[in-house]
Formats: C-alpha cells, structure tokens, sequence
C-alpha cells in the first residue's frame, strides 16, 4: 500500500449548491453547518454535494453509489465542470480544473476525460461508426484516420457489422457499447460513467458488467463509476464511495464496506448481499508459503522444504508464474532417478490454481474435496498467494449462520411467506390427487 | 413518516402562497369597482376615460416614420434596388421556365417526397391552372414568394438561433413576435409603403415582416428541445460552442426548423394576395383587380389557383420535413 506518487484525481472541499450563483473562494459559516432538508427549507436552494473530499489513484475504479437525489450525477458532471461547482477544488494531474479558461477546459475534456451517461446521449442522426469517432471528430481529426480508429474501438466491443447502422435501430445494451466505444476511441485517462448500465435488462447489465471489466483489464484507465446499485458497485470497484443527500456517508474498499458498514444507510445496501458471492479469494487468502523454482534441483527443494519444515511446496517458474506443486517424496524420487531439476517431479494437473477474483461463493466447489492449501493466481498466472480449504467452508458456513440470523431478527421474511405458501399450493396438490383418484 | 414531511411542508407553503394572493386580487377587484361605481353615480353612464392619448402617440409614430423615411434613404434606397434585382432575377427565370418543365419537375418533386397521391394532384392542378389562363400570373406569385421565403429564412434562422442561446433574447424576443404575429396583416403595409413606394418590393417587405415570426419561434424550440443529455454529451467530449451548434443543435433541430419554413411559405402565400393592395402582382393582383370589377368567377378561379399552389408546397414541405424527422429517429 505504499502508493506515495499523487492521486489522478483529487477533490477537495467539493460543494454545489443549485440556486446559488457560483461563487468560489470559501464557504460561507451561513451553510457550512446545514443539512439538506434545512437547506431547502430555510432558503429554498438544493444542496446537491456537501463538502466532499476523496482521491482516486491511476488505473483503479472509483464507484460512487447512493439512492437517488443524493447527488451522484452532480458530482460526475462537476468533475468537468458540466455543472459549476459552488465551492472547492478539483485536481486532475494536480492542475485545479475550475481554474482553467475556456479553451483550456475544451482541452481538458478532449484529452484528459470521456463520459459515459445512462440513457446514451448518442447523435441520432449520425451513423453508429460517427457516433463512436464523435471525440476524435471534436479534436479535429482527419475523416479517414479518426474512422479507422473508431472502427477498431467498435470492434472491441463487439460492434463490428453494425458500423453504417443510425443508433436507433440497436438495442439498449448495443447502444451503450456505442457510447463505451466513443469514449474509449477518444483514448481518455479518465473514464466517467454515470449509471451507464441502469437502463438495461439485469442479463444484458451482467454482459455489459463483464464486457467492463475485460476492456478495463486491457485499458487500465482510470474508471469513475456511478451506480446505485450495490452488487455492481462490488462486482467493479476498488473503492467504493456512498453518499447520501450530498454527504459522503463512507469511502472504503468493497470488503471494509461490507465488513464494517458506517451506518444504518450503508448496512441498508448491504444487506440484501450475500457476502460470499461477492467477496473474492483475495480476502481469504494468504501468504502462498515456500515457492520453489522449476529450475532447482531436486536436493535443493527437498532441502528448502526441510529448512522450512514443510512437506510440499508450490512450483514457480522464473517469472513467478504458477506449475504446480512438489511434493517431498516426489522430490526424492526425482533425486533417486538422477533428475536434473525438479520439472518431472511437479504434479500440476490435480492441484490447480483458483483465480484471485474468484467469488468465495464459486470457489467453495473447487475446494470441496481437497485437504491441503491451493494456489491463488492473479490474472497473468502469477503466484500471489494460497487458500486453505477449511477457509472457504468456515466463511460460507458463516454467512449461513448470519443470514439465517437475520431472517429470524426480521420477522415474518419473505422466505417464510414464500414456504408457506408453498405449503399451501402442495396441499392443494394432494387435494387434486385424491379427487382424481375418486 | 420521514416520507411525508417534505410533501406536507410544500403543500402549507403553497397553501399560504396562495391565499395571500386571493386576498389581495380580492382586494384590489372590489376597491376598483366601488370606484368605478362612485364615478359612474357621481358623472353619470356617459363618462368618457380621463386620459386620450392615443392620437399624440399615433401622430408620433407617423412622425418617426416620416423621418425615418427621409433620413434613412442611404439605407432604404440600396435595399429596396437589392430587393428588386434579386425579385427581376428570379423572376425572369419563372417566366423563362416553360410549362411542361415545370409541371414535370414539380411532379417528380412531389412524388419523390409526398407520394403518388399529391404528385397526381399536382399534375391536375397545374394543368388547370394552364387551362384557366393563371399560369402567367402564378409564376409571377412563385417568384414573390421564393423571393419573399428566401429572405424571411435568411432572417429567421440566424434570430431564432440567436434567441435559443440567449434567454434574456428570447424574453425580449416573445412579446414582439407575439405581437408580429396578432396584428392584422393590412396595418404592414402602410409604413411598406410609405418606406418602399409602391410595387412588388413593399409587398415583398410587409410579407417578411408578417411570415418571419413562425421560422423564428421554431428554429429557437428546435434547437432548446434537443435533449439535454445529447447536448452534454456531445459537450463531455470537448466541442466548442460552434461546434455544437453546427453539429449538433441546428441538424437535430432541422424537422422543427422546415415545420417553420412551411409556416411561413404558406402564410407568405397568404400576405402576397393581401400585399396586391400595394401593387404586388401575380394572382393576389388578379383577385383584387376582380373585387373591383364585381367579377366574382374570376376572384374565384385565381383565388383557387392561390389554392392549389399552397397545398402542393405544403406538402412537399410537410412531407420533407417528416422525412427528415424519421431520419432522425433512426427508422431509415
Ligand atoms: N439543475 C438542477 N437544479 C436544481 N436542482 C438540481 C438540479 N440538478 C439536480 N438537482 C438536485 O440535486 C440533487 C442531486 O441530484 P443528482 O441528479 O445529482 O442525484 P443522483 O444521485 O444522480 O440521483 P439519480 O440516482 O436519481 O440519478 C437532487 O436533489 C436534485 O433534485
Ligand atoms: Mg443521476
């Protein structure tokens, strides 16, 4: 965690207030202390963000999530000043935007940023392919070449054939890979994206999800995201933010949020979640124990296992990609029969590696049968840890245990109301067996 | 509970608003009738109003007008000679252009836009219009209307551009074009006159004046009603405001700007017979000079032919214009 380099992106102090004239300089003591409802109340003006502060690193993604009217798309949009921000200061590279003139502001949005919005924004009377080159056609890039880029871009996101096509004529989901395509193509570092998958069909909204985190593993842009929607806040960022009436209620990672939600609000997402189907091995795994290169010779492993005091070891090659697994008995094997590294000797089909970001909920058939401790790998292949199975089973048992406990707490819960009137429908049933029977 | 606090706060707050403004209309209505009624006692029913000073304002309007006339010659003469050129032109090429070659042209026109229904219609009534002897007369109606129509859209647009970026242009801009559009059409043509002489350029002039307000008001809706979602958007990725408005605002507003220009073309139609009182010519001439000589069949067959070459440009345009609409909506 040692991240000294400065943030991308850096808000401090951030305040909108609509119905107020921009002001800028310092907040006056007069709404320092008022809420939202006061605000409302007292002066007939909408506090849309309140004294917000966070940063966002290079290459991760930021979630912010809320319900409604708590001020998410304001904040989006001041980000690029779409929408002037009341007080504060927003850093990007360490340059404050709100200080830029106009033109430095065109340049801004051409090059350092992209939006994505929730119902498309796309030009209806241009073609899909236009549409995508829509960035690079602002940034005045000759026809021929700013085409061919948006053509690889709609590529990418599996738009190719549809190119000649008016945005009308795709689906919802189609139309969004349109506006994804568009930002991408412009080639910004910061990506913003305002509930961009609110407005599809929850199968549609997982596709789109997983197309997100694909292009996000290949693009390594830094990723802004507004959502309202905890299970997709989960499933993308790497920090999540909540806000509630222009107030950030909590900042943290996925797994501090639903460990140690900050109150009631915040417990109020969280707990339609089931933990183990969102919280990935990287949460349970631990330090993968004694690695031995492919290359050592047989002695050398069985040495480094003795010195450890271990019986087997997992096998890396030199750039630290998962084999397998050596035991200390294959080892000697290898060492009667002369071998001159271990290579032979590495068992890797019965232990294979679980992926970091798999689910624990996924991971728990994996683990099923296996007694001693798996390897985790990250994207590439490379060795970042190990999981013991007793781990996974204790955190599904326990999410049991908690989810059950919950349900009692609540009180009459709609499982129960589901159970009995299933009971109700199977007694109906055996009631239409014996009239038919008659 | 936390639910219905606010919506319980706003309808008090509407409530309070609202009966203090019935007080005081209340209030107002009944001190001003029992004025009035104590007058009406005092002087008797026949009481004229106090104040008269509509002749003042009137002769000073004259006045201005007058002096405007004189004093803005440099500026009137180059007009009215640009005007008439233009109108020379155009009508040259109208009755250079033989009739087959019209009707032909407006035909595959018409199908092309409006479908074989108005195309058909085109054909018969421009035949008849050959046959009842208005053909000469029509043409010289086409080119005061595409003169006038040229010069109502060259007007139009830009203002109505103008006004959709600047609200404080747009307030200004209501009231006057409110009133462009109520005040009866003869009262134009006076300070046309009086400007112009008479002839086919003050008919040309009091026509803009009265057909401009409609082109302005929709190309001001179109461009305000484009989504605000595309217009940030298109913005997100850096345009500047030329470019927006080039790109974006004025071809997503087109539909709702030709809606315009087919407003105004048929209500230059309109004002172009009106406008013979000034001495324009064509069919709006052929029907006046009918009135005077209580020649009703002849009124009747020029104002049909008025008739017919409004329905065919009002479709055509319509039909254009939707066309352009589906455009838009993607269903092409
Ligand atoms: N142009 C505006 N003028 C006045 N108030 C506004 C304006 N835009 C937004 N608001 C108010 O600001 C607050 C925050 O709105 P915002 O759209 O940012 O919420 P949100 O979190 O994006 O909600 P949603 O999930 O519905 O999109 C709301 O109370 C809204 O009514
Ligand atoms: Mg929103």
């Amino acid at each position: 965690m040692a991240q000294s380099d400065a943030p991308k992106l850096s808000i401090r102090g951030l305040w909108k207030v609509f119905g107020h004239k921009a002001t800028g300089g310092d907040v006056p003591a007069s709404i320092a202390t008022k809420s939202k409802a006061d605000m409302r109340e007292d002066d007939g003006v909408v506090l849309a963000l309140k004294d917000v502060n966070f940063d966002v690193q290079e290459g991760e993604t930021f979630v912010v999530m809320g319900l409604s009217g708590s001020g998410k798309s304001t904040l989006v949009r001041t980000l690029i000043r779409l929408i002037e921000p009341s007080y504060g200061e927003i850093l990007v590279d360490g340059e404050n935007v709100l200080e830029y003139s106009e033109q430095e502001l065109v340049e801004f949005r051409r090059r350092k940023t992209a939006m994505v919005f929730q119902h498309f924004g796309l030009l209806p009377h241009r073609t899909v392919l236009e549409n995508a080159a829509w960035g690079l056609e602002v940034q005045n890039m000759p026809k021929a070449e700013r085409l061919e880029r948006a053509r690889e871009t709609l590529e990418m996101v599996g738009l190719q054939g549809w190119e000649d096509y008016r945005p009308a004529a795709l689906s919802g989901g189609m139309q969004q890979r349109v506006g994804l395509a568009r930002a991408i193509a412009a080639d910004p570092d910061i990506l913003l994206m305002d509930e961009p998958f609110s407005g599809l069909d929850p199968l549609i909204r997982r596709d789109m999800q997983g197309e997100l985190v694909r292009l996000q593993e290949q693009l390594h842009k830094t990723l802004i995201f507004i959502t309202h929607d905890l299970a997709e806040a989960l499933k993308l960022g790497t920090h999540i933010m909540i806000m509630r009436d222009g107030v950030v209620i909590q900042l943290g990672t996925p797994e501090e949020i639903l460990a140690h939600p900050a109150d009631d609000y915040v417990a109020e997402f969280v707990r339609d979640v089931r933990r183990t189907s969102i919280v990935t091995l990287r949460t349970l795994m631990e330090e993968p124990g004694l690695q031995v290169r492919e290359s050592y010779t047989p002695s050398k492993a069985i040495e480094e296992m003795a010195r450890v005091g271990v019986v087997s070891a997992f096998v890396v090659d030199a750039e630290g990609h998962y084999v397998g697994v050596v035991s200390f008995n294959s080892a000697a094997e290898a060492k009667q029969r002369g071998d001159a590294t271990i290579v032979n000797a590495c068992i890797s089909d019965e232990y294979p590696a679980l992926a970091v970001n798999t689910p624990v909920e996924s991971a728990l058939p994996l683990v099923q049968h296996e007694e001693s401790a798996l390897a985790v790998t990250d994207s590439e292949g490379i060795l970042v840890g190990s999981v013991q199975p007793h781990t996974v089973r204790d955190a599904m048992a326990q999410e049991a245990q908690e989810a059950s406990d919950a349900r009692e707490s609540v009180g009459s819960s709609a499982l129960e109301m589901e159970q009995s009137s299933l009971r109700t429908s199977s007694g109906n049933a055996e009631e239409e067996k014996t009239t038919t029977a008659t | 509970m936390a639910i219905s606090s606010p919506s319980n706060k706003k309808e008090k707050r509407w409530k309070g608003f609202d009966i203090k403004n019935h007080k005081a209309l209340i209030l107002g209505s009944v001190g001003f009738l029992a004025f009035s009624a104590i007058v009406l006692a005092v002087l008797g029913p026949a009481v004229e109003f106090p104040i008269k000073i509509g002749r003042t304002i009137s002769e000073g309007i004259d006045d201005s007008i007058g002096w405007a006339t004189t004093s803005g010659a440099w500026f009137l003469d180059p007009t009215s000679d640009g005007v008439l050129r233009f109108l020379l032109l155009i009508k040259d090429f109208f009755e250079w252009l033989p009739w087959p070659i019209f009707i032909v042209a407006t035909v595959i026109g018409s199908y092309k836009t409006a479908g074989r229904g108005i195309a058909i219609f085109a054909v018969v009534s421009l035949t008849m219009m050959g046959s009842l002897g208005l053909w000469v007369s029509a043409m010289e109606t086409m080119a005061l209307i595409v003169v006038a129509v040229i010069l109502s859209i060259s007007i139009a647009v830009p203002i109505g551009i103008l006004a959709a970026r600047s609200n404080l242009l747009d307030t200004i801009l209501r009231p006057i074009l409110d009133g462009m559009q109520t005040m009866p059409s003869f009262v134009y043509l006076v300070p046309a006159v009086m400007f112009f002489g008479i002839g086919d350029v003050p008919a040309i002039f009091a026509t803009i004046i009265y057909a401009v307000p409609p082109a302005i008001r929709l190309t001001n809706l179109g461009i305000r009603q484009v989504s605000s979602e595309i217009v940030e958007a298109a913005m997100s990725f850096g345009t500047t405001p030329r470019q927006l408005l080039l790109k974006v605002q004025i071809p997503m507003a087109v539909p709702t700007i030709m809606a315009g220009i087919n407003q105004t073309i048929m209500m230059a139609l309109a004002m172009v017979v009106i406008a013979s009182l000034v001495g324009a010519g064509g069919l709006g001439e052929d029907v006046n000079r009918a009135l005077n000589r209580f020649q009703p069949g002849e009124a009747l067959l020029s104002g049909l032919g008025i008739v017919f070459l409004a329905i065919i440009i009002d479709r055509v345009t319509q039909a254009a214009a939707n066309e352009r609409q589906k455009a838009l909506m993607g269903e092409r």
